[in-house]
Parts: C-alpha cells; sequence; structure tokens
C-alpha cells in the first residue's frame, strides 16, 4: 500500500480586521454602491479587537493552543465565553496582529509595492526583530519607511490601496501597471496577503517539523488566488514565490487550484510526488483571503452578532517518505467526485466518503473522525448558512443508515462520536478538512486516535465554466509499526504466492 | 436567493405560461426556504434582485413535501432523495414553504 508521512503541520491566522473592513468583498462592495452606508458605520463599531481574537475558543483551536474535545465542550457560544487570557501561539501555529503582518506584507514585497511610512515601519521593525520565526534575512526585506505625505500622494494620484491602523494610514499597496487589472493595487493586496499568510505558515512548518529551510524540496500553494498579468492572468506560482521568502533555497514549486477543495487535492498530488520518489520533502501552504473578510457581516450586524471574519486563516502541512513512526496518507483508498457521480448530497457523500471506505474494506465507524468542511458554526448559523459540519455529519450517518451499517435511531449517537466541532474561519479553501489534519496526526502520535478521513469540497460553478462540484478526500491513520492497517508482506507472503503460481503454471502445461 | 437564480427564474416565467411552472426548493434550512418561496411568489424581500418588486405569484415547493414525493419515481427518490430525507426537517420545510405559498401564490398544484 503506497503511505506517506505527515511529518508536521502548522495553522495560523492573521488578525487583520482593518484590511477587512475597506477591502472584504461585502463591505468594499457597499462603498463602492453606498459610501455612507450605515452598516459600514455599524460593522466599524462592532469590530472586534485582538484581545477578543486571541481569546476565542475556535481561533485557538485552529492554531492548536486547545485540543477539537476542549472545544467540544467548551461553553457557548464562544464569543460570549472568551477564554480568561489572551494566547497568540498554539501547538502549531500563531494568530498576527494586524500591523505585524502589513510588515510581513512588505517583507514579502519583492517589487516596492508596499509602502510603510516612517515611525510605523521602525516600530514593526522592533516587533518583527523580536519574532521568534523572524531571521535576518526576512528583516532585510523590511523598509525604512517614507513621510506620511508621500503615501497620501501616491493613493490620490495613482490609485494605491491605503492601509490604516486604528483608524491612521501606515501604508499602502501600489499598483503593478497603470491599465493592466490583474496589476491593480487591490488584486496584488489579495495576492500579496496570501503570499504573506503562506510565508508565516511555512516558518512555523519548518520550525514544528525540525528541519531547516533548506531541506523543503517542493512547495505546493493551493489558495485561492491568481497571479500573472493580463496576457496569463493565473500564471501562477504562488509557490515558488512563497518558498522564497521563507528562504527554502533548495525548493521549486507549483500552484494547485480546485476552489475549496484545492487543500485535499493539493495534499493527495504532493502525496503521489512523494511516494514515487519524485519529490522528497513537499510542502503543502496556503494563505488566507482577502476577500472573504467579513463576507457574512451584514447578517452579524443585524443580528447583534460579534463579527468574528477578522482573521484571514493559513496553513502548512509537511509530506515525507513514510517513516513507521509519523502518521500516514494512504492513497490506496481516495474519494474522488467524478463528472458523471451526480450533484446531489448523496451522490457527493457517497463518491466521497463510501467508495473510499469500500476500498480500503473498512466500514463507517471504522473512521473515528470524519473532518469536511469545518466553518465555525458561530459565524455561519447568523448568517443563515447553519451549523456546516454538523449537516455535514448528518449527511454520513443517514449514508451509513442506508449501507446498513447504523441505526438510524443511532444518527445522533453516530454525530456526536464521528464529528468534530466546527473551528475553522470561512475562509473559502481554509475550513475545508485540512484544520483538523495537525490535530488528527497529534492524536494518532499520542494513541488516541487510529484513523481519520479529510473531506473537501469545491464550488467549481462559481467559476462560471460548469455547474459542476468538486470533492476529494483521503485517510489519514497510524503507522504500520503503530498498528495502522497497512499490512506488511513478509518474505514468507511473497514465496506463497510465488509457489501458488507455479502450481497454476504446471496444472495448465499437464491440461 | 442568489441574483443569478433570481434573474433565470424571472426569465424562465417571462418565456411561458404560469401555469406550466413550478418552483421546487432545495433548501435545506426553513429560514432560508421560507425567503426563497417569498422570492417567488411575492418578490425578492432584499430588494436586492432581478425578482425586487415582482411578485411572479408561482406555484412553489419544497422537494420534501410529500405531495412531490408521491409524484417521484421511487427508484431515483432512492438514489438522489432519501439521504437528505432522512437527515433535514421535512416536515419544517414543507411548512415554511407553503405558508408563502399561501399568503402569496397565484397558484398551486
Amino acid at each position: 500500500m503506497a503511505t506517506v508521512a505527515v511529518k508536521a503541520t502548522a495553522y495560523c491566522l492573521a488578525f487583520t480586521p482593518e484590511i477587512g473592513l475597506r477591502y472584504g468583498t461585502t463591505p468594499c462592495q457597499e462603498h463602492l454602491a453606498h459610501p455612507d452606508s450605515p452598516f459600514l458605520k455599524d460593522l466599524a463599531r462592532s469590530a472586534q479587537p485582538y484581545d477578543v481574537a486571541s481569546r476565542y475558543a475556535p481561533n485557538l483551536t485552529y492554531i492548536g493552543a486547545m485540543t477539537t474535545d476542549q472545544l467540544a465542550a467548551h461553553a457557548q457560544p464562544c464569543f460570549a465565553h472568551l477564554e480568561d487570557k489572551p494566547q497568540r501561539f498554539g501547538r502549531y501555529g500563531e494568530i498576527m496582529p494586524e500591523d505585524e503582518f502589513i510588515g510581513l506584507l512588505d517583507i514579502c514585497d519583492v517589487f516596492d509595492l508596499v509602502w510603510l511610512e516612517r515611525d510605523f515601519a521602525a516600530s514593526i521593525k522592533r516587533k518583527l526583530t523580536a519574532h521568534p520565526l523572524m531571521t535576518d534575512a526576512q528583516l532585510k526585506h523590511l523598509e525604512e519607511g517614507r513621510d506620511a505625505a508621500e503615501l497620501a500622494a501616491e493613493v490620490a494620484k495613482n490609485q494605491a490601496l491605503p492601509l490604516y491602523q486604528e483608524g491612521k494610514m501606515v501604508g499602502c499597496c501600489r499598483r503593478g501597471h497603470k491599465t493592466d487589472e490583474n496589476l491593480s493595487a487591490h488584486v496584488l493586496l489579495e495576492n500579496l496577503a496570501s503570499k504573506a499568510g503562506a510565508v508565516l505558515s511555512l516558518l512555523h512548518l519548518i520550525r514544528n517539523a525540525g528541519m531547516r529551510p533548506a531541506d523543503i524540496d517542493f512547495v505546493v500553494d493551493c489558495s485561492e488566488e491568481a497571479a500573472g498579468d493580463i496576457n496569463q492572468r493565473g500564471g501562477g506560482n504562488m509557490a515558488k514565490a512563497i518558498a522564497e521568502s521563507a528562504d527554502c533555497v533548495n525548493a521549486s514549486g507549483f500552484d494547485v487550484r480546485a476552489f475549496c477543495a484545492a487543500p485535499v487535492a493539493s495534499i493527495i498530488t504532493s502525496a503521489s510526488m512523494v511516494v514515487a520518489g519524485a519529490r522528497k520533502n513537499v510542502a503543502v501552504v496556503s494563505g488566507g483571503s482577502i476577500p472573504k473578510l467579513y463576507m457574512n457581516a451584514r447578517e452579524h450586524v443585524k443580528k447583534n452578532v460579534p463579527p468574528m471574519e477578522n482573521s484571514m486563516g493559513c496553513f502548512a502541512v509537511l509530506l515525507t517518505p513514510d517513516d513507521g513512526q509519523n502518521p500516514v496518507i494512504r492513497l490506496d483508498a481516495l474519494g474522488k467526485h467524478t463528472v458523471g457521480a451526480g450533484a446531489s448530497p448523496q451522490a457527493v457523500t457517497a463518491a466521497l466518503i463510501w467508495e473510499p471506505l469500500l476500498a480500503a474494506g473498512l466500514t463507517f465507524t471504522d473512521v473515528d473522525k470524519y473532518a469536511p468542511e469545518l466553518h465555525d458554526p458561530e459565524v455561519t448559523v447568523p448568517a443563515g448558512a447553519g451549523n456546516v459540519p454538523e449537516a455535514n455529519y448528518k449527511m454520513v450517518a443517514a449514508l451509513a443508515v442506508m449501507k446498513g451499517q447504523c441505526e438510524k435511531a443511532g444518527i445522533q449517537d453516530f454525530v456526536k462520536r464521528h464529528g468534530l466541532p466546527g473551528f475553522a474561519p470561512t475562509q473559502g479553501h481554509i475550513p475545508s478538512g485540512v484544520p483538523f489534519l495537525g490535530h488528527a496526526a497529534d492524536a494518532i502520535r499520542e494513541g488516541h486516535m487510529k484513523r481519520a478521513m479529510i473531506i473537501g469540497k469545491g464550488s467549481l460553478f462559481l467559476g462560471r465554466l460548469t455547474n459542476l462540484a468538486d470533492g476529494a478526500s483521503f485517510m489519514v491513520e497510524a503507522p504500520r509499526e503503530a498498528g495502522g492497517s497497512q499490512v506488511a508482506v513478509s518474505k514468507d507472503d511473497v514465496e506463497a504466492v510465488i509457489l501458488d503460481v507455479l502450481g497454476d503454471l504446471a496444472k495448465k502445461l499437464k491440461e | 436567493m442568489d441574483l443569478q437564480n433570481q434573474q433565470r427564474i424571472k426569465d424562465v416565467a417571462e418565456k411561458n405560461n404560469a401555469e406550466d411552472i413550478i418552483v421546487i426548493l432545495g433548501a435545506s434550512d426553513a429560514e432560508g426556504a421560507g425567503i426563497y418561496a417569498e422570492t417567488v411568489t411575492a418578490g425578492d424581500p432584499t430588494y436586492a434582485g432581478p425578482l425586487a418588486g415582482v411578485p411572479l405569484g408561482l406555484p412553489v415547493y419544497h422537494i420534501l413535501d410529500p405531495l412531490l414525493k408521491a409524484e417521484a419515481d421511487p427508484k431515483a427518490w432512492e438514489e438522489q432523495i432519501s439521504m437528505m430525507e432522512m437527515v433535514l426537517d421535512g416536515e419544517g420545510l414543507t411548512t415554511s414553504v407553503a405558508e408563502m405559498r399561501e399568503q402569496n401564490g397565484k397558484s398551486v398544484l
């Protein structure tokens, strides 16, 4: 059986409420249509500070400062029951404050697109110098800054986008071309933010794996942004740009795009490269999405719920050859939503969950935890989208009933046993199963779990090229030495097979 | 209901006789189903889409309404719908859509 080790994971949040208030799609569109909109004023008034984001249990679960079991037992709603103390760092990564993230944008900018105000640049240099993962190589890219008047002129005359902190302009993102909309300041800010978030996660990943940047052979980016100019708007290779900013001098890379299914698709692609021996240490990475900041805030403001879509989710996963120690992804039983599978939830669930179980000779209850789209329900329920993970678990349980592996009366119990609370930011590709991979790998290493299934689904129809959706899934489980389901093939097994074949051959020759 | 779907329904309603059209919803939550039903009967309540101020009054039903199940091919129902039938609150969805249909609809099945 082809297996690949999950050596390390990293999960970070870039807390960016002021970027969200201006450039998240919902507020941005509203600003264009109704600049004096009461919604925008209410949203700005109800925006939450860093202190709240870093005490909010779903965020802490995302960065590994809290387990999913702790979150499941947590008082609800979490926004009304914040942890006593703010926590910036967790087992997997961190919640980076907005001012430092703007500094990181500048570090990741190699085209002089981001300009910082002089005093702000100095204060950020002090903060980022104290960051445990920033090296001199990264810090040397941080600019000294410019006069505020120079920034204001660039915004007024050349359509640069202002960047604010506490209402004051501290920087701007410039356009890359006068007429090419693919290189507008807005597109470049989105791409740079995605790159910077991925770099942050990759730095944490390398630290978590106990490796050096030079050890990374290949980087695969699975974000939702398109990098390119008028002649190749999705030309890509965000991955190589990310590898460069993280000092991965021996790496190359490429991008995989599949809407929200891209992280799972990228992990399968990367695992296949590792198994084939094409690449050894492959990092699958993604930054977050500015457009999705405050995406559902209209409903949150209307219902007087704190708008928590103020952080961009980012992650990184390191895949290496199976060493018999680390949890493994098995490639013999992958879920694939084919073109002909059909679009009903039943068809999708069967393709992504039932078929890989069948291929592996497993039952529904052989998987300890299923990880579908893990959206934070405290964000989605007030927005009218329901509790997404819970709805998915009910579907898995119902399918188990149809396949005779669960009693109808046992659906709720199945959901409780094999489900997880949602904790991921509503960032499209980010919630798509992958946020649980770190928790699952740890639980497998610690012996609390044997197997989890990670499920990604994507809404391809948003691109107007097909009405189809997509999906993919894989299972992660204990390695062979720890009692996983991989069967070792011994010399005796091989001899027995050869003897059987020779026996059959001899019989046929006699006939 | 997103703007594109509102436009699709508006186009179909303009090109066909109203009595030849039925809108079938698959929404998973009762509140959303009620809003969709309101949109295709009384008009878009958010006043954001092509059906804002356009009371089509179309007959609208949720797919889990027993009336529709009785019309469905049992084999197709088993293959396509039965799993979601176990998961969703069929009665709540049917009632929510029925309320809007009875308040604002111009025709029923």
